[in-house]
């Protein structure tokens, strides 16, 4: 148990809770939707991966002008931890949509603003991790990847305006009416809590990522010595 | 002229140089020795402002390295292994350009001279990787000088020189040294180090080992250090 | 104005490198002109949707190009880590950026202005009246791609995989460069109002200018060592 602090445990417990009640949320609690069915439910992961994605990035967008400011290695670490567990979040995002899509729109696809935002950023993060690990020196490594992760993050508004514009201004499929239109109180309230319990999932994965990442530094730091 | 305080490179769990202190007092010409990845070429980026060292500072021609950068880049001459040259322009070209860049006055006069002072003037208007190694060497020793700096920091300049060249530039350092211009220099040739230099500077693992005159050390000493 | 001057010394040098060599512009010009020519295959000679997916052909042939040529444009101050020597000069790093961006734009916007006319000639397309908004459009599009592509190509300069990583990071993130430009060069050809054009190249502008601060500012950590 040496390598797993107290409070740790009381992170990974907390979660374990909250994930719990997020199931029972998801599942049980909130009403069927009429029109699409049990597969709506999906929602309640879908959006909720969307945010700790979000969260992710602005992470790594924070902790990378961390870095370039001061130097200090943790920083770069934070970074690194928080992106790996953004594009983890993102994919799922990417494979719940279509699950999702399928039954509904009958299209595993849609080029919507949001699930091309999506996998846009999947692509950018994809390339961020690529930065830094194809880098020999580390300490430029880390540097890029934060210009990158700075430059990237501060493009998802962009991209997600641009590509909104380019679908709006033309006549796209129409497919709206789906998330956020009249959403049953019950179904509001299980949205809510999943996105407090992925918030809870995420820091939990990136305290331990981050732990981790410390652990193997301080093993380089002892072969190194001998 | 140059006053290294606590100087540190460090990137997690690797240590480029820790507590790296000294002091060269102007016109003085001090050989830097040390195994390969002991932190010479470390310690000379962080003195010409290429490298932010992660702790400590420095003092270089009388401005603070972390704070003044530009004020010092003014007043340093770099020659490196790698010649910092372009191949596709000329010998005159090339000085035309890292002159303006520095914005010597009176540029044309000054290449004019340098050039003769290189036996290059004949070459002058040919292209850069029609050179020889050594000529390219020296013409880089040429691009280092151009604005007259107070310091010169040298990595490895004697590395794949002719004995021409060789000579040239021995006479260069011996002439800058004359002219009160401080030389700091990594060099392999522990011989020469020896014969030339008021004083050696050994790095041994990052950390500074040895510094002393070179009649203070015996050979045996250092070779012990850099062997490693 | 001490680092006008400088920038202005640099983007000599470039350009009298580019002249020497000639070897960026030929190989992005020759790309840009190979990627029209595959294109056309996709279409039935003479169809309408040759001329609709023209702009989308166009803005590929040059975000392509651009990479090759990027990458080319970079590798240059790196043979006798001629990098290094533009470090040592007492210039703002921000200074070097500029130039480099400004040599980035002339040698894109030159390939650019070949390739159109090819274009217009291959698949049919009328640019009498709106060449001047065009040739703005082709401008501004470029200096955005310029701008993302000068600092990520001395990032993938730096890797193990060097060409392959420019694209990778390139092209994700300056979509909204591409989609932008896509939209006010298809409006233009389409003959449609100016006001919708005007309203895609606002953004274009935009986008321009949030790019070239941000890269402006962190240029610096990617070219010290």
């Amino acid at each position: 148990m040496n390598s797993i602090r107290s409070s740790h445990l009381v992170l990974i417990i907390l979660t374990f809770i909250v994930i719990e009640i997020a199931l029972y949320l998801s599942f049980l609690y909130a009403p069927t939707e009429s029109t699409m069915g049990d597969v709506q439910r999906i929602f309640y992961f879908h959006v909720p991966s969307a945010w700790a994605s979000f969260l992710a990035f602005f992470i790594v967008c924070a902790a990378s002008i961390a870095f370039l400011r001061t130097g200090k290695a943790h920083w770069d670490r934070l970074a690194a931890s928080s992106a790996e567990i953004g594009v983890l979040f993102i994919t799922i995002v990417l494979l719940t949509g279509p699950l999702w899509a399928k039954p509904v729109w009958n299209v595993y696809w849609t080029w919507d603003a949001r699930l091309t935002t999506s996998l846009v950023l999947w692509l950018i993060y994809i390339a961020y991790l690529m930065v830094r690990n194809y880098t020999t020196d580390p300490e430029r490594g880390a540097r890029f990847a934060a210009v990158f992760g700075i430059i990237g993050f501060i493009d998802v508004p962009i991209v997600y305006m641009s590509i909104r514009w380019w679908r709006t201004l033309h006549p796209a499929p129409v497919i709206a009416g789906g998330e956020g239109s009249g959403l049953a109180p019950e179904m509001f309230r299980t949205l809510m809590f999943n996105l407090f319990a992925f918030s809870i999932l995420f820091i939990t994965l990136l305290v331990l990522s981050y732990r981790i990442s410390t652990l193997e530094k301080q093993l380089q730091a002892l072969k190194h010595q001998s | 002229m140059i006053r290294a305080q606590k100087i540190g490179k460090s990137f997690g769990p690797l240590r480029a140089l820790s507590d790296v202190n000294f002091e060269i007092s102007q016109g003085e010409l001090i050989a830097l020795l040390g195994a390969n990845g002991a932190g010479k070429t470390t310690l000379i980026r962080i003195l010409a402002a290429l490298t932010r060292p992660s702790t400590g500072t420095a003092e270089v021609a009388g401005y603070e390295l972390n704070r003044e950068q530009q004020q010092v880049r003014k007043r340093i001459g770099v020659v490196s292994h790698q010649t910092l040259l372009y191949g596709e322009m000329s010998a005159q070209e090339n000085l035309y350009f890292y002159g303006r860049m520095f914005r010597v006055p009176d540029l044309q006069s000054r290449i004019d001279e340098l050039l003769g002072l290189m036996e290059l003037k004949k070459r002058r208007h040919d292209l850069v990787r029609t050179f020889s190694r050594g000529m390219q060497q020296r013409l880089s020793l040429a691009r280092a000088v151009l604005h007259q700096p107070n310091v010169l920091l040298l990595d490895e300049p004697f590395t794949g020189l002719d004995i021409h060249a060789e000579e040239l530039l021995t006479r260069f350092i011996e002439k800058a040294v004359a002219d009160q211009v401080t030389v700091l220099m990594t060099v392999h040739d522990l011989d020469y180090a020896r014969d030339h230099a008021q004083r050696l500077l050994v790095l041994h693992k990052g950390r500074l080992a040895i510094d002393a005159a070179a009649a203070q050390t015996t050979r045996a000493q250092i070779v012990e250090l850099i062997r490693e | 104005m001490n680092s006008l001057q400088q920038i202005y010394t640099i983007l000599h040098k470039d350009i009298l490198l580019e002249l020497r060599s000639k070897d960026i512009i030929t190989t992005m010009l020759i790309f840009s002109l190979t990627v029209v020519v595959i294109f056309n295959f996709v279409f039935e000679p003479g169809s309408e949707e040759m001329a609709t997916s023209a702009p989308g052909i166009l803005w590929v042939a040059f975000a392509f190009a651009s990479n090759l040529g990027l990458s080319r444009s970079f590798a240059r101050e790196q043979e006798n880590s001629n990098m290094q020597g533009l470090l040592l000069c007492p210039v703002d790093r921000s200074a070097v950026f500029t130039a480099k961006v400004a040599g980035n734009v002339l040698f894109i916007f030159l390939v650019e202005l070949i390739t159109l006319p090819v274009m217009v000639l291959f698949f049919d397309l009328h640019i009498g009246p709106v060449w001047l908004p065009l040739l703005g459009t082709l401008i501004l599009g470029t200096l955005g791609f310029a701008t993302v592509g000068t600092v990520f190509s001395a990032i993938s300069a730096n890797t193990r995989s060097r060409e392959v990583m420019l694209p990778i990071m390139l092209f994700p993130v300056t979509v909204p460069i591409i989609l932008a430009a896509i939209k006010s060069t298809s409006y233009l050809l389409a003959g449609r109002d100016m006001s919708q054009v005007w309203s895609w190249l606002r953004l274009l502008i935009a986008f321009d200018v949030i790019y070239f601060v941000v890269c402006f500012l962190l240029y610096e950590y990617v070219v010290e060592e």
